[in-house]
């Protein structure tokens, strides 16, 4: 047998090896070392070449490595394939059950009337109003008499008070700060514009429509040359913010002590876009806030020229708001905390 | 109050639907809460008449009556009420008819007897109880003679009218009666309206004022008028005055009450009618009642009266109660013939109260209580008494009895175009302004560029220019005004530093897994002082609504008990909470008590769900003060946030409660609530915070600075310490930084033990600490010289032993 036939049967047998092989280990631990290694078969083999007349050493010896090469690619070539095969075969044993349940992420939620309020909030900031919430514990003088209540207008018996003192107490409402900002807002640094979002309270008995505590948003613009144009056109901004643009607005006139021209403002009925039904009691609108052109004796309690400076005020209720928005049917339900109930809004 | 539009058509030509009716005044005048039209859902309700009748053989109120219902055959009916009778014409619900509440009738055997539908009451038909006559209350109703068997019965009835429910406002008194809503619907719709009124024809030849002594207080009515009418016949009003009134809502008493009532609602001014015969001496007096008087008025019930009560009064007792309701002793009744008419205008404070403090809430009382039209006075006295000669053969005397105070002008307003526009955002002309002023029945004159309005007297709401703006802008139609936003100077619309706190405290709470809650300001008595370390007491209520909601919180913390028994009760079992909200300190110096922005946070249960793969873990001291210390880590005071412990909270667990400190500033508490408290609550362990945002936020705060990242390697020593169980970890961890050397950058508590192996009273702690230099490699040496020192000087302040 020559060399070259030795190199051959290396080879063939190699191959034959190499395509049986069943692991990337046994390839590489043991099949390289024995065919490829420093003492391997074709190094041992290749030994014999110096028999070999001079001449043909450098032959054989290119010989020898294609052989090598070959083996080499031949068992690259393998060890991918096997490592596929392995990697496939561990993928395929680390299957799980996706639709098992999720690991929890723990998290809070914000209290839906508090969303409501931010967005309000957020809306007017943008639109450049201050935000002023002023005292919950209020004194007659703001909440009633600068609001153009005095001790005998019948409008108050429409607001069950919590008195503290005859003249203390819980502000019924969020405008007695409009009444505060008035008092000491220097029209000449430019217009007042803001709104008082905060709770207010009233002596009410609980039940689903009545809450003795609720919250509320007032804004109000005063400058040289506001106009109920300027009021209608704000309030859609707003309702288009909070509800969608869906809705038709409707300004009916209303009675407030503190605004005249007073208006109250509808819009289309959520339940049935207009329709009527039983939430709208058939009229296809509901109510959702108060406004109006601030009247002229606030202004002038507040010591402000009712000649040259004017604006507009409103207020609305975002528990209402939230009941309307999501159909709650039961005011308390804001309340109770309820994580049942509070965990549904985000 | 309930406007009938067929009443309001018989005076003003409009072709208009009365739901259309109806949306127009709510956009321009006053809102309506609906339109009620009785025959609206009935079916198939149709006169009969009954021609025979016999007793039920097995009942003693039961009649079987043959009633002709206009079919070939008599329709055989089975009736329990009391008053059948032949002849009679009635309201029949044959079967396949519905009549109130959606009933349907079948025919059906009464006690054995057949019976095809049934004669039907007026509420059996859908009208109020309150509104049908005594007369009809406890039986059928008979139609009129005339009705056409077999015909609908509606017609006949008034039932087909469309009722249109106002809401009115308080200033808008004058649309309480079809008058009012005739001018404000004619200045809508540009229409003439003719409001005829019945005339007197023929007079008595007595005087009143021969006949009547009048006495009257003038500061408690101001125009207060009497006529004597004589020889009535008192009997039951026509059917057309009756169904006026229960179409206003009104019950139908007699022509007499009746044509007092028709009036009111048809004018808007409430009349009176005495019984003559019945008052003492013919003496009148409009006074102040005298402590201890008493009256029992027409609704039965005796009232005892004191010096804030107005009374007319007769020579001996009070015979009315001012503005509200007549007195019972002098009731216009079936034996009245002699009549005395009142129709007067009383003060509308006075009334208001009285009306509150007698809870008699009345027709008249609601239109006093709001200003009636003194212009108006006597045209009511005049329609009434023409209507009394005409349908009860009265004869009145000539002259009124009159005491008024010297009446008022009607009030003149100046208003100009400019300033209109200037409010309303409109480019309105003269004309335009004029042309709705007009419309409105206002007079109007030019002076130079100024409008002079004279305000008519039944407008007494318009006082100023605002008010005539508001007559503009809903006339001319809100919806036809313009939409547009302010245009003023800049101003920048920012929130303040502790809004922002605020907002973030709230949103860093939802991160770290809490909910919020929203609870009562308003709280008990008890828990309004809760967690308080000094006795000061909480503001109370004057009058509360209950012993619940009495006084104000000076805690957030007692509320979230609440919420977390709220929730624990119905199987809710882990609960994480906070609230961000006022609390309410009594103070010295200021009628008000200083509100001040606390926030509080609860953990109760475990804050994982158990599932199949996470297990949930009860909460403790360690996983609220993570909570809380994130969100105050994130503040970067300049001064250290540390926790002192403390045992002077009565409702917190004295082992398990750290006061919180920023520097020297104490910020709050955190801890376990008292397992004492939890079980008051009926709740698992809970554990809770509450600081004060106000005092957090004048606190001194860092730059968000930034610290560069050293390029050299760490260096990691663990040490282990025996030590004695009352030294604490802030005791050994502040020693460690103290003597660490300018390269400790990082300590770490990673086992704490006791027990086994540890000697009683005992502990081991150990800690890992990190050395690390911005500008060079860390030599073991370094770092061996610091751990060093750090050993020596716990050994020696400690007592300890290094292990
Ligand atoms: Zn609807």
């Amino acid at each position: 047998m020559s060399l070259k036939d030795d190199l051959n049967q290396i080879k063939e047998n190699g191959l034959v090896k190499i395509e049986s092989s069943k692991s990337v280990k046994e390839l590489n631990d043991q099949i390289r070392v024995d065919l490829l290694g420093k003492k391997g078969l074709i190094t041992q083999t290749l030994r014999g070449i110096s028999n070999l007349p001079v001449e043909e050493r450098p032959e054989m010896g290119s010989y020898a490595n294609s052989i090598r090469d070959t083996l080499q690619v031949a068992i690259d070539n393998k060890a991918q394939e096997l490592e596929e095969k392995e990697l496939n075969e561990k993928l395929k044993s680390e299957k799980i059950d996706v639709t098992l349940p999720e690991n929890k992420v723990i998290k809070g939620h914000p209290h839906v009337i508090q969303q409501i309020v931010d967005q309000i909030d957020d809306l007017f900031l943008g639109m450049g109003y201050e935000v002023l919430s002023g005292p919950e514990v209020e004194e007659d003088v703001y909440n009633f008499e600068m609001m153009n209540l005095p001790k005998d207008h019948p409008a108050r018996d429409m607001q069950d008070t919590f008195y503290i003192t005859d003249e203390i107490l819980m502000r019924t409402q969020t405008s007695p700060m409009q009444a505060r900002t008035l008092e000491k807002h220097d029209f000449s640094k430019g217009p007042l514009k803001m709104i008082s979002p905060g709770l207010v309270y009233r002596r009410d008995t609980d039940d689903p429509t009545h809450s003795h505590q609720f919250h509320q948003v007032e804004g109000i613009v005063i400058d040289e040359n506001i106009t109920m144009a300027d009021l209608k056109g704000t309030l859609e901004v707003m309702i288009e913010e909070l509800f969608g643009d869906k809705f038709d607005v409707r300004l009916r006139p209303s009675y407030f002590p503190f605004t005249e021209p007073s208006v109250e403002v509808d819009i289309t009925c959520f339940k049935c876009m207009g329709k009527g039904c039983s939430v709208c009691k058939g009229s296809g609108w509901i109510e959702v806030l108060g406004a109006g052109m601030v009247h002229p004796n606030v202004l002038k309690m507040a010591g402000v020229d009712a000649n040259e400076y004017g604006g507009f005020a409103f207020g609305l209720g975002p528990d209402r708001f939230a009941m309307l928005k999501y159909g709650v049917t039961d005011i308390r339900d804001f309340y109770l905390n309820d994580l049942r109930f509070l965990s549904q809004f985000n | 109050m309930l406007i009938s539009y067929n009443w309001l058509k018989e005076y003003l030509d409009i072709n208009i639907s009365a739901d259309d009716l109806a949306e127009k005044i709510e956009r321009s005048s006053v809102e309506v809460d609906s339109v009620i039209t009785r025959s609206k859902g009935l079916k198939k309700i149709i006169v009969g008449q009954i021609m025979s009748f016999e007793k039920h053989p097995d009942s003693d109120h039961l009649n079987i009556c043959q009633v002709d219902t206009g079919e070939d055959e008599l329709e055989q009916i089975v009736c329990g009420a009391p008053n059948v009778e032949v002849g009679a014409k009635v309201i029949v619900a044959s079967p396949g008819a519905r009549i109130a509440d959606n009933v349907k009738i079948k025919k059906a055997k009464m006690r054995g007897i057949e019976s095809r539908g049934m004669l039907c009451a007026l509420d059996e038909i859908g009208f109020p109880k309150d509104v049908v006559p005594k007369e009809w209350s406890d039986g059928i109703y008979f139609l009129p003679e005339d009705a056409v068997v077999g015909n609908d019965v509606y017609e006949y009835i008034g039932m087909n009218d469309s009722l249109i429910d106002l809401d009115v406002t308080p200033n808008r008194g004058d649309m309480l009666s079809i008058r009012g809503t005739l001018f404000d619907l004619a200045a809508i719709y540009n229409k003439n309206f003719e409001l005829e009124t019945n005339e007197v024809k023929n007079y008595l030849n007595d005087n009143i004022s021969d006949l009547i002594n009048l006495n009257v207080d003038e500061t408690l009515s101001s125009n207060y008028n009497l006529r004597i009418i004589k020889n009535v016949k008192v009997e039951a009003s026509p059917l057309w005055l009756q169904i006026r009134l229960w179409n206003a809502g009104i019950k139908p008493i007699n022509n007499i009450v009746d044509v007092t009532n028709y009036i009111m609602i048809k004018l808007g001014q409430p009349l009176h009618a005495y019984d003559l015969d019945k008052i003492n001496q013919n003496d009148i007096s409009v006074r102040r009642a005298k402590n201890g008087e008493t009256i029992t008025t027409l609704d039965d019930v005796e009232r005892i009266l004191n010096e804030t009560d107005v009374v007319i009064s007769d020579s001996k007792s009070p015979i009315a109660l001012a503005g509200l309701m007549g007195g019972k002793d002098t009731e216009v009744d079936d034996n009245t013939t002699n009549i005395l008419l009142e129709g007067a205008n009383f003060n509308s404070v006075n009334t208001r109260k009285m009306a509150q403090k007698q809870n008699l809430h009345t027709d008249a009382s609601q239109r006093f209580e709001r200003k009636i039209d003194d212009s108006n006075i006597v045209n009511s006295i005049e329609d009434a008494t023409g209507l009394i000669e005409m349908i009860a053969n009265g004869e009145a005397t000539k002259d009124i009895l009159t005491k008024t105070v010297n009446k008022s002008k009607n009030k003149i307003i100046n208003i100009t175009s400019s300033r209109i526009n200037h409010v309303l955002g409109t480019d309105f002309d003269n004309n335009t302004i004029i042309d709705i002023f007009n419309r409105l029945n206002f007079e109007v004159e030019i002076e130079n560029d100024s409008i002079k309005v004279t305000i008519p007297s039944r407008r007494n709401d318009i006082s100023m220019d605002a008010d005539l703006i508001e007559e503009i802008a809903r006339i001319y139609g809100y919806d036809n005004i313009g939409s547009t936003l302010p245009t003023t100077k800049m101003t920048q619309g920012k929130l303040s530093k502790k809004q922002k706190l605020i907002r973030n405290s709230r949103k860093s709470m939802e991160e770290y897994g809490l909910t919020h809650a929203i609870s009562y300001s308003l709280t008990s008595e008890e828990k309004s002082s809760q967690f308080s370390t000094n006795d000061q007491e909480s503001v109370q209520l004057k009058f509360p609504m209950s012993m619940d909601h009495s006084n104000l919180r000076m805690n957030l913390l007692s509320g979230l008990l609440d919420d977390v028994a709220y929730n624990q009760a119905r199987n809710v079992k882990n609960v994480a909470l906070y609230e961000q909200g006022r609390i309410f300190i009594p103070n010295d110096n200021d009628v008000r008590p200083t509100e001040i922005e606390h926030l509080a946070g609860v953990i109760s249960g475990s804050l994982v769900e158990n599932n199949w793969k996470q297990k949930s873990k009860k909460v403790d001291f360690y996983d609220i003060k993570g909570i809380l210390n994130e969100f105050l880590k994130n503040l970067s005071f300049v001064d250290e946030i540390t926790y002192v412990a403390t045992d002077k909270y009565s409702n917190m667990h004295p082992g398990r409660t750290a006061d919180i400190l920023i520097g020297d500033t104490k910020i709050g508490f955190i801890g376990q609530v008292h397992p004492k408290l939890v079980q008051k609550y009926k709740i698992d362990e809970v554990y809770g915070f509450e600081i004060n945002l106000d005092i957090i936020n004048d606190l001194p705060k860092k730059e968000q600075l930034y610290n560069q990242i050293s390029q050299y390697p760490s260096i990691k020593r663990d040490i282990a310490l025996l030590l004695n169980d009352d030294i604490t970890h802030a005791d050994v961890y502040n020693l460690i930084k103290k003597r660490g050397g300018a390269y400790l950058t990082k300590i770490d508590l990673f086992d704490i033990y006791e027990g086994e192996n540890i000697p009683e009273g005992k502990k081991s702690m150990a800690y890992s600490l990190i050395f690390q230099d911005k500008n060079g490699t860390l030599t073991d040496e370094d770092v061996n010289k610091s751990m060093e020192k750090i050993q020596n000087n716990l050994e020696k302040e400690f007592d300890l032993e290094i292990r």
